[in-house]
């Protein structure tokens, strides 16, 4: 963590560390220009950007029409003219009409002008369930976005690193999809550095050292396997948990520095199994240390249907538990 | 489709000199000397694609007399050479293009016309119809952002290209922050081998300026000189902070798609040569000696010299070698390029 002026930390919830840092962005450079729906008066449906648009003034935080492929393309030319904006998808499940602008343009910027032109752009979005948000307000989308080159997605779970990867994302002069888990938003508290500073975008963090296990998760599900790990402790096993922080670019050392340790993997997230972001980890453990495995790479995801339902039978099923966690870890720990 | 129709006695140059008007024209020689050499090249195997743009040369040389170099921002599409050029990026330029040369702007990595030159003022474009519309408005929005006077984004398109969702919605944001942006829609009939009828109930794309809250205006382009006026005007309303306009230009499309397309499979070769006999090339050029702004024998050594400009550009451009492959690696993220990002 580079932290240029810490005098102190405030203790504040994954929400109020987005608000923070765009406070801050917004203060500390006006090329930064906020767009997205409903972003001005109302300050999001979250209320993030709330007194915003009084301070810094309509033609800086933008209400746009509902329109997400061109809030995310007028937000993307923003950028090639030198602006540094911070485009908003309200919920992640409306990024779909903005696919093209994320995958064909923003992410192609740079490579096909050869450098000329590039693309300084931050997508925020809310995502992830376990807030009755039923098919359309509940989906994880990074499998969709993790395939492409030229993107860079971050999905922070702690308040100091969204402060600190959020002010990476701002700073960064590459396209980041920044996902922000809505379970998170008040749930989780902590202690945020006062001041400026980034945490570098592609670095993982190792949450607790433990002999018998990896599990490698991120979002929610990271707050859910340390309560799991924590169950596991309590029946003498020793479980290693790596909060991944960046889905892309992603920390191949700090994973596979792990696994040669601890000798089994878990993965855990809350987007569907199949050609998830577990899928990649899992094919990339097996090419770089599939010697050092005492037993199979197992992945703890979503089953393969289309969304969580409204009804909460549904949710719980489609979602896992610290308890299904911790299952899943004495299980492999077996193996 | 409108023609150029009866010219009155006098010319209306519309506020162009004569060194303009030959200069207009001299780009439409070019565009038609560089598109010719690009199916050339790609007949003799030297280029595996080419896209043409002729019967758009007097809408391209006419709007690019409308563009202020160094000031304005152009946000072309695939059919856009007279642009490119008539802006300011150079035959060898556009040869480099066309070869996929490591010294082409884009390093050899798009197809042929997809032109990039921060320079110039030309942003890059990807080859997906209406992609670039909002970024083009985003750049306006960013002139106006910064309170920057005397500057507009021209953006342009096809027919074909009004159909997309980015587009309604970039025409919508445009004229709600009344931006310094204009939408040139080169009408030619055709997307690929779809006509206008299939693509659209209303024929008449600059009507749906009207719902945006937008000044519309339709023109003839086949006249350079009557575009030159439209666009001037609606870039000279942006600049000065007046806001966005929509203005189609209808044209003819006498090509094929691409070397890649038959264009016989959906239209008559008595289609074409119907075409053709609105070509505003040799139409210009009558007009230009009528009324004694160009001799026969100025014109055919104008001829002469863009194909002497054009075979130089061949030669230069097709002597330059490939990108290396090591150049795949690069410009994927700022800095070096890691195998597990």
């Amino acid at each position: 963590m580079a932290v240029t002026e810490t005098s102190a930390t405030t203790v504040m919830n994954n929400v109020e560390a987005v608000r923070a840092t765009l406070y801050e962005a917004m203060k500390n450079d006006d090329r930064t220009i906020i767009i997205g729906e409903d972003v001005g008066p109302r300050g999001n449906v979250f209320l993030i950007t709330k007194d915003f648009i009084e301070e810094f003034g309509e033609s800086r935080v933008i209400d746009t029409p509902i329109a997400e492929a061109s809030i995310v393309g007028i937000a993307v030319g923003m950028a090639m003219e030198g602006l540094r904006p911070i485009a908003e998808i309200q919920f992640a499940d409306f990024i779909y009409p903005a696919f093209n602008q994320i995958v064909g343009e923003a992410a192609k910027t740079r490579y096909r002008s050869n450098g000329e032109y590039t693309c300084p752009l931050v997508i925020r979005t809310p995502y992830g369930g376990g807030v009755r948000g039923a098919l359309s307000h509940s989906v994880s989308i990074e499998a969709l976005f993790y395939h492409v080159p030229g993107l860079k997605i971050v999905a922070p779970s702690f308040p100091a690193d969204v402060k600190g990867l959020l002010n990476a994302a701002i700073d960064d002069p590459d396209p980041v999809l920044f996902l922000e888990h809505k379970k998170t938003y008040r749930l989780i508290k902590g202690e945020v550095p006062n001041g400026h500073y980034t945490i570098p975008i592609g670095k993982a963090n190792v949450l607790q050292e433990g002999t018998r296990l990896t599990v490698v998760s991120y979002g929610l599900y990271v707050h859910w396997a340390l309560e799991a790990a924590k169950q596991l402790a309590g029946e003498g096993l020793s479980v290693e948990v790596i909060d991944l922080r960046s889905i892309r670019p992603m920390d191949k050392e700090t994973i596979l520095a792990s696994v040669e340790k601890t000798r089994k993997l878990l993965i855990v997230h809350e987007d569907n199994k199949f050609g998830g972001i577990g899928a990649e980890i899992s094919a990339m453990v097996a090419e770089e240390a599939l010697f050092h495995l005492d037993a199979p790479i197992r992945r703890h995801c979503a089953p393969d249907v289309p969304a969580m339902g409204y009804a909460l039978p549904l949710e719980e099923e489609y979602m896992s538990s610290p308890e299904r966690m911790a299952q899943a870890m004495r299980d492999l720990v077996a193996f | 489709m409108t023609d150029v129709g009866t010219r009155p006695a006098t010319l209306d140059k519309r506020g162009l000199s004569d060194e303009q008007l030959l200069a207009i024209f001299r780009n439409m020689l070019l565009q038609r000397q560089l598109d010719n050499r690009g199916f050339q090249l790609n007949r003799q195997g030297k280029v595996p694609f080419a896209l043409g743009s002729e019967g758009h040369e007097a809408l391209q040389a006419g709007a690019a007399m409308a563009f202020h170099r160094g000031k304005d921002i152009l946000a072309p599409y695939y059919r856009d050479l007279g642009l490119a050029v008539g802006i300011g990026l150079t035959p060898f330029e556009i040869l480099l293009s066309l070869f996929a040369r490591a010294d082409d702007h884009n390093g050899g990595r798009q197809f042929p016309n997809h032109y990039s030159s921060k320079a110039a003022g030309l942003m890059s474009f990807s080859s997906i119809l209406a992609a670039h519309i909002p970024h083009a408005v985003g750049a306006a929005y960013a002139i106006k952002y910064r309170g920057e006077t005397g500057r507009a984004v021209l953006a342009t398109c096809g027919d074909g290209t009004t159909s997309e969702g980015e587009w309604h919605e970039s025409m919508n944001f445009a004229a709600i922050h009344k931006l310094p942006f204009v939408m040139l829609v080169e009408n030619n009939g055709w997307a690929i081998s779809t006509p206008l009828s299939k693509q659209m109930a209303e024929p008449e794309i600059w009507k749906r300026a009207a719902g945006y809250g937008l000044p519309g205006r339709r023109f003839n382009g086949l006249d350079p000189i009557e575009t030159y006026a439209v666009v001037s005007e609606a870039m000279e309303r942006a600049r000065s902070g007046a806001g966005p306009s929509l203005i189609e230009g209808t044209c003819y499309r006498f090509l094929a798609h691409s070397t890649d397309d038959n264009d016989m499979t959906y239209r008559t070769r008595e289609m074409v040569e119907e075409y053709r006999k609105h070509d505003p090339v040799p139409r210009f050029e009558a007009l230009l000696i009528q009324n004694g702004l160009a001799t026969k024998e100025q014109v055919d050594a104008l001829r002469k010299d863009v194909l002497r400009e054009t075979n130089e550009a061949t030669d230069a451009a097709e002597a330059l070698p490939y990108p290396v492959p090591a150049d795949l690696y690069t410009n994927v993220y700022e800095g070096a390029w890691q195998p597990w990002q």
